[in-house]
């Protein structure tokens, strides 16, 4: 899949700003290929405005964007279509079953009719939804709906799917399944980005990371190159700053009374 | 603790205000609205102190118990209108009961129905300026009857809370309340009619209401001015019971979820199948067809103007005088515009869910035709069957088609002027799942310009085919019918396929825009 030597994603010199508010300053990132790619930093640091301008959905004020070498912004029907995406803290079309939603995002990417059926079945059972899938979305449970959300960036079998906090509210068993899911599919040429708050997650399943921070690349490259020795979570913390001593709460310790 | 509910509630308004100018604008209408409200019906009091006592006392109990009854049913239909103080929110805090209670008594005050609650209720002292020892009792009875409306207001929805919260419940019973409003006209011209026999009933209602929570607040004073001191005395024992009864039916209830928080919707039916899926084509546009469509039917949003059609000929029969006359010839545009419009808000009504149109390859022209067909599915239907009844009524079989023409020109003139204007602007809506009434102060603005500069469009566009017809009708030339109908075909099936091509491209440029304004009114 990346014989064309281009990689999966590269963002140059994207920049945004809410009103007075710089939400991202110029973050150019480099996604290789076949790379399952981690994007961590604090609350607020830009990374679901980064992966909105990333995949379409919110458009830069300056900057470029290239998947696999072609403009997003300059022709997104065409670009759209390789990409699968899950945002954060939007809503579904929750009045749909788990079935129709899924159905809903296949036939919208233009899939025949007998494709869709196949492939919704088949991740229905790989996401466990098998049981639900005649639920409407709007009754699941928040772990249930990302499943669903996560099902609906896959089913048109895209080259690079752009994952905005997918764990999140997942439960270990869902998440050991989804790792396993997305790892087969890098292993098979494709490629992951995912945001995350946990560090230890990325580190263990990604092999590429960035460290992004009030709406800057702080650090970037391969998971060993960035924690440089350190394990993610202290390298992190040391990138980004503002660790409390803990001497602070002295009164909490129950013993001090 | 008191103090912190109430200052709470403050501060949530006023971050409210702060995070968007037009919902400051909102409530500074909403509250100029209140206070000529207030200014009326004080002006009214006033008027009432002239008429004789037991007049007065009559309508003050029976507006009272309207106003006690108003705070306590309206939030079961109109559930989610004011959530911000939901006692759910305070479970992991260790809030005493008592203080509890108090606090978000006072606090529910605050806002535009509260003051304008204790200011009308304070008023009804005015009504007795010309007795002066009843003044004091009717500051005292409002002061009762406020509580007596948010105790029993805030007890009634906390116990139904349970009940209310159930999606299906609350999607029913929205869908079903709208049909009273919706005929709150010919009710109310029914009740005029009688309005004679209203007065001789007055002080029969008013005496049963007295006696009850709702009523005898409002009744002290009048007992007082017409010297049954006794009678005052008993009823002011009724208010104070209920007042206390109120109170710690309530408090249990907050127990009551305080102590089991967390509780869970059960689950909806289970659907088989992929529903209308399978019916429409498996194409982005039939994709689209297909979610709008079941949308029409699941989400109370869009069932409301469904359940609102067949009623129209209802109103159209009393705003006529009761009969059928040839205004009932109106029945197939009217309810042709009211359908094709309804996609004027339609990515409104996606709410942020619109991402995956964006983020998906669909170009806007797909996007737009999907919609149209999925009104047109519901709509031509209704169309035909509400023309046919139109002419069944006032047994004008000649028209018929000249007037289903018309209603399908106009349907398709709105359906094509819609599907621009929701490409354009999008405003606040009810989110899903909210309750379609609570439209959001501030989308009023956006809302009225694009509604009403739309709505104007469709008037402008359907003007020489609806002109004409109305001359045909008129004159009965046959060449001006003819005329009608071409001119209707034509005119609708352009603006139709322009709209959906000029909304198309619209999209096309803007969809991004479109779903960032979404996401930051959420």
């Amino acid at each position: 899949m990346s014989d064309d030597g281009h990689p999966a994603l590269q963002v140059r010199g994207l920049v945004k700003a809410f009103g007075p508010k710089v939400a991202v300053g110029g973050v150019d990132l480099t996604v290789p290929a076949g790379s399952f790619y981690g994007l961590v930093g604090p609350n607020g640091a830009g990374k679901t405005t980064t992966l909105s301008m990333a995949t379409g959905l919110l458009r830069p004020d300056h900057g470029q964007v290239l998947v696999h070498g072609r403009d997003l912004w300059a022709e997104p029907l065409a670009v759209k279509a390789t990409l699968g995406v899950l945002p954060d803290g939007v809503r579904l079309f929750d009045r749909l079953t788990g079935r129709q939603l899924i159905t809903y995002a296949g036939l919208l990417q233009g899939l025949d009719r007998s494709v869709v059926a196949q492939r919704v079945e088949d991740l229905l059972g790989a996401l466990g939804l098998v049981e639900d899938a005649a639920t409407l979305v709007v009754d699941y449970s928040a772990g249930m709906t990302k499943k669903a959300a996560l099902a609906c960036a896959l089913v048109h079998a895209p080259r690079l799917v752009v994952l905005d906090e997918p764990f999140e509210s997942v439960d270990p068993v869902s998440a050991a399944n989804i790792r396993q899911i997305l790892a087969g599919y890098v292993a098979s040429g494709g490629t992951v980005v995912v945001s995350s708050h946990v560090m230890d997650l990325v580190e263990r399943m990604c092999d590429h990371v960035a460290v992004i921070a009030a709406g800057r690349v702080l650090a970037a490259g391969t998971v060993e190159e960035v924690r440089a020795g350190q394990s993610l979570e202290d390298r992190f913390v040391a990138l980004v700053g503002g660790r409390a001593t803990g001497e602070e709460l002295a009164w909490l310790r129950t013993s001090s009374d | 603790m008191v103090a912190h509910l109430v200052r709470l509630k403050l501060t949530l308004l006023a971050n409210g205000l702060r995070r968007s100018v037009w919902q400051a604008i909102g409530l500074v209408v909403v509250g100029l609205y209140a206070l000529g409200a207030v200014a009326a019906v004080l002006l009214g009091l006033v008027g009432l102190g002239f008429a004789d006592v037991a007049l007065r006392h009559d309508v003050l109990v029976v507006g009272g118990s309207v106003l006690v009854l108003g705070w306590w049913l309206v939030p079961l239909v109109a559930f989610g209108a004011d959530a911000t103080l939901d006692p759910v929110r305070f479970v992991t805090f260790a809030v005493p009961r008592r203080d509890m209670v108090l606090g978000l008594t006072l606090a529910a005050l605050v806002g535009v129905p509260g003051v304008f609650t204790v200011l009308v209720a304070l008023g009804s002292g005015v009504a007795w300026w010309s007795a002066p020892a009843a003044v004091p009792v009717a500051l005292l009875g409002a002061l009762l009857g406020v509580l007596v409306c948010v105790l029993g207001s805030r007890a009634l929805s906390t116990a139904m809370a349970t009940v209310v919260g159930r999606r299906r419940f609350r999607e029913v019973a929205i869908a079903l309340g709208i049909v009273p409003v919706f005929l709150l006209g010919p009710i109310l011209q029914v009740l005029g009619a009688g309005i004679t026999s209203l007065v001789d009933v007055l002080p029969t209602v008013a005496g049963v209401l007295a006696w009850t929570p709702a009523g005898a607040p409002w009744a002290l004073a009048g007992d007082v001015a017409a010297g049954r001191w006794a009678i005052a005395v008993l009823r002011l024992l009724v208010v104070l019971t209920a007042v206390a009864a109120l109170a710690a039916w309530w408090g249990r209830s907050l127990d009551a979820v305080v102590d089991r928080p967390g509780q869970t919707a059960p689950a909806g039916p289970r659907r088989r199948g992929l529903g209308l899926f399978d019916r429409f084509p498996a194409s982005p546009v039939g994709a689209v067809a297909a979610r709008c469509a079941t949308y029409w039917l699941r989400d109370p949003r869009y069932a409301i103007s469904v359940v609102l059609v067949p009623l129209t000929p209802v109103l159209l029969w009393f705003v006529a005088g009761g009969q059928a006359n040839s205004l009932m010839l109106v029945l197939g545009p009217v309810t042709g515009y009211l359908l094709g419009w309804t996609i004027s808000a339609d990515v409104a009504y996606d709410s942020t869910a619109f991402w995956a149109h964006v983020a998906a390859p669909v170009r806007g022209l797909d996007d737009r035709w999907g919609r149209v067909v999925a009104v047109s599915v519901l709509a031509v239907p209704l169309v035909v069957a509400l023309t046919v009844l139109s002419a069944l009524l006032t047994d004008r079989w000649d028209l018929l088609a000249l007037l289903l023409a018309v209603s399908f020109g106009v349907l398709a003139v709105a359906a094509g002027v819609a599907s621009v204007v929701s490409a354009r602007v999008v405003y606040p809506v009810a989110a899903p799942g909210e309750n379609p009434f609570s439209s959001k102060p501030g989308g009023g603005m956006a809302a009225f310009v694009s509604q009403g500069a739309g709505s104007l469009v469709v008037g402008g566009l359907t003007l020489p085919f609806v002109g004409l017809t109305v001359g045909a009708v008129v004159t009965g030339s046959t060449a001006m019918a003819v005329g009608a109908a071409v001119v209707a075909v034509v005119v609708g099936a352009g603006v139709l396929v322009g709209g959906v091509r000029w909304g198309g491209r619209v999209m096309d440029a803007r969809a991004p825009e479109l779903l960032q304004t979404l996401v930051a009114m959420r």
